[in-house]
């Protein structure tokens, strides 16, 4: 991987439909974001939210009945800049997936084939994006002894899977690490491992999207928040002022349910993405919520951004 | 009371537990914490009776389990509820909902109508209920399995890293479902989980708290 300081993952109005028998899935809605050289963002929401539809847009992994629009342009300053929405299989095959954008899935346990080795799966993918380093290197940077890597999948625990997995994502040396949901079955200490894993990618001048429902692991590592509610972006704001007070209902709900913090629900329940309320979504679980939201707030643009219309008072202000 | 004691699980030449036990008792929560690896999740299925140890002894409510799977007996293996970490590997894809949730019900030969109540109990909407799971989130599955757990009224209740996947609030919304059911009914529960915060939370107050290690796995 080169790198130049002006790359950066830069997405716009990005949405994705799935048509189903009957019924439209609103997955993702004019998301807007930017990821630069050498930095984290977050983006967290309760699950079901789109948090990893806008992951497999990126990649061009979703399924036939999706359409998707808006753009996703990755400019890194080791090759040409690329358009990755609507771009053909055969390129992103070729030059994208595993190489300048790669990913750490969901559920690593059940993503690994059961059949054959860790060692087997880190192998392929070092052969299959040329590179030469052994697997027990990559193995080692990611946690794991040589030993771990000749066990079946069914025969590592959810952490250790979770790192062979981590060191297939690099075996390509990718600009833009997106981790789905990284942590997942971690213990704390390995919660807090994997986040200095992608703070040093980060350090290496990678990028890093982050999806994850684990606000801890996310307060570590991210220098940005995207909140994301029935698939809109309905917040974004510096990792440091998200924590200290987040402005958007949602997000202060969120933050509240922490065991550390009040272990409340949000009341209600996310709505479907096949049947989304007029107005704004969070409407129907929202204490603040008036005749002004049955118009769906916009989101304006720059940093520390809300789509609310009665937003709370931001930390400082309080 | 669900004990194990003398609990030796081996996997090929790996020693998972050595040696460990645990009590569970009736309306109480018992937290059961360690490493990633340690066999929390181990000795919470050689406890649901569905992993047969190589050596030790379960019993339930004083009745020990001698037959392990789907030969230990319905009458010992209804008395335990077991939620697992991932939703999607403990489910059966082609089921709708609604048919994961009346599972137990109709293995058992009751009236699978509890189903929808057992449903809404748990926040699920009707019209997800004939969707199969790789059309829910996985949220909306953990629900529809803490269901299907409690759809027996069991007199104890293994939550294995039932959180783990899930973001805060739903998190807090099981966690508070699970405490109403105990509190409701008398149910022990076993809270596994490696979340410090979560457990001091929900088994802190005035539950046992188990600390597995990963050398030595004694609770």
């Amino acid at each position: 991987m080169t790198t130049s300081a002006g790359s950066r993952l830069r997405v716009d109005g990005l949405t994705v439909r799935f048509h189903l028998p009957g019924a439209t899935v609103h997955a993702v809605t004019d998301a807007h974001f930017t990821v630069g050289q050498g930095e984290c963002l977050a983006l967290v929401g309760e699950s079901g939210c789109g948090k990893s539809v806008m992951a497999h847009a990126l990649l061009g992994l979703l399924p036939g009945n999706a359409t998707i629009t808006g753009s996703a342009r990755l400019e890194t300053g080791d090759a040409s800049p690329v358009e990755l929405i609507g771009a053909p299989e055969r390129l992103l095959a070729r030059t994208v997936r595993g190489r300048r954008v790669g990913l750490v899935p969901q559920s690593p346990a059940a993503h690994l084939t059961p059949v054959r080795t860790a060692r087997a799966q880190l192998t392929e993918a070092l052969r299959e994006l040329g590179n030469p380093a052994p697997a027990d290197d990559l193995a080692a940077r990611a946690g794991l002894r040589p030993r771990d890597l000749d066990l079946y999948p069914h025969q590592l625990s959810g952490g250790m899977a979770q790192r062979v997995v981590n060191a297939i994502a690099l075996a390509g040396d990718p600009w833009l690490v997106i981790a789905d949901e990284p942590t997942s079955g971690l213990d704390r200490p390995l919660v807090d491992a994997t986040m200095a894993e992608l703070r040093r990618l980060t350090g290496e001048g990678r990028a890093v999207l982050l999806i994850t429902h684990d606000l801890r692991a996310a307060e570590q590592v991210a220098d940005h928040v995207a909140v994301m509610y029935a698939g809109r972006i309905v917040s974004l704001d510096l990792a440091g002022e998200f924590f200290a007070g987040p402005r958007h209902p949602y997000a202060a709900g969120l933050l509240d349910a922490l065991p550390s913090r009040r272990f409340t629900a949000i009341p209600g329940r996310p709505p479907e993405l096949t049947d989304l309320p007029a107005g704004c979504a969070f409407r129907p679980r929202c204490a603040r919520a008036d005749a002004a939201c049955d118009d769906v707030p916009s989101m304006p643009a720059g940093a520390g951004r809300v789509a609310c219309h009665h937003p709370l008072e931001s930390h400082a202000a309080r | 009371m669900l004990h194990a004691e003398g609990v030796t699980v081996i996997y090929g030449r790996r020693r998972v537990l050595d040696n460990a036990g645990i009590t569970l008792r009736p309306g109480t929560v018992t937290g059961l914490a360690g490493p990633s690896g340690c066999g929390k999740s181990t000795l919470a299925r050689v406890l649901g009776l569905v992993q047969k140890p190589a050596t030790g002894r379960v019993t339930i409510d004083g009745a020990e389990a001698r037959r392990w799977r789907s030969r230990a007996g319905r009458e010992l293996r209804i008395r335990i509820g077991l939620i697992f970490q991932q939703p999607r590997l403990a489910v059966d894809p082609r089921f709708t909902l609604r048919e994961i949730i009346a599972e137990p019900l109709r293995a058992t030969g009751r009236s699978p109508g509890r189903a929808g109540e057992l449903a809404e109990e748990m926040g699920l909407t009707s019209d997800l209920l004939t969707r199969r799971p790789h059309e829910v989130s996985d949220g909306q599955l953990q629900r529809a399995c803490v269901a299907r757990a409690l759809a027996l009224r069991p007199r104890y209740v293994i939550c294995d890293e039932m959180t783990t996947m899930l973001d805060a609030s739903t998190q807090a919304h099981l966690v508070a479902r699970l405490e109403a059911y105990r509190e409701e009914s008398g149910a022990g529960v076993l809270a596994i989980t490696h979340d410090d915060e979560l457990l001091a939370r929900w088994a802190g107050a005035e539950g046992a708290i188990h600390h597995m290690g990963a050398a030595e796995p004694r609770a």
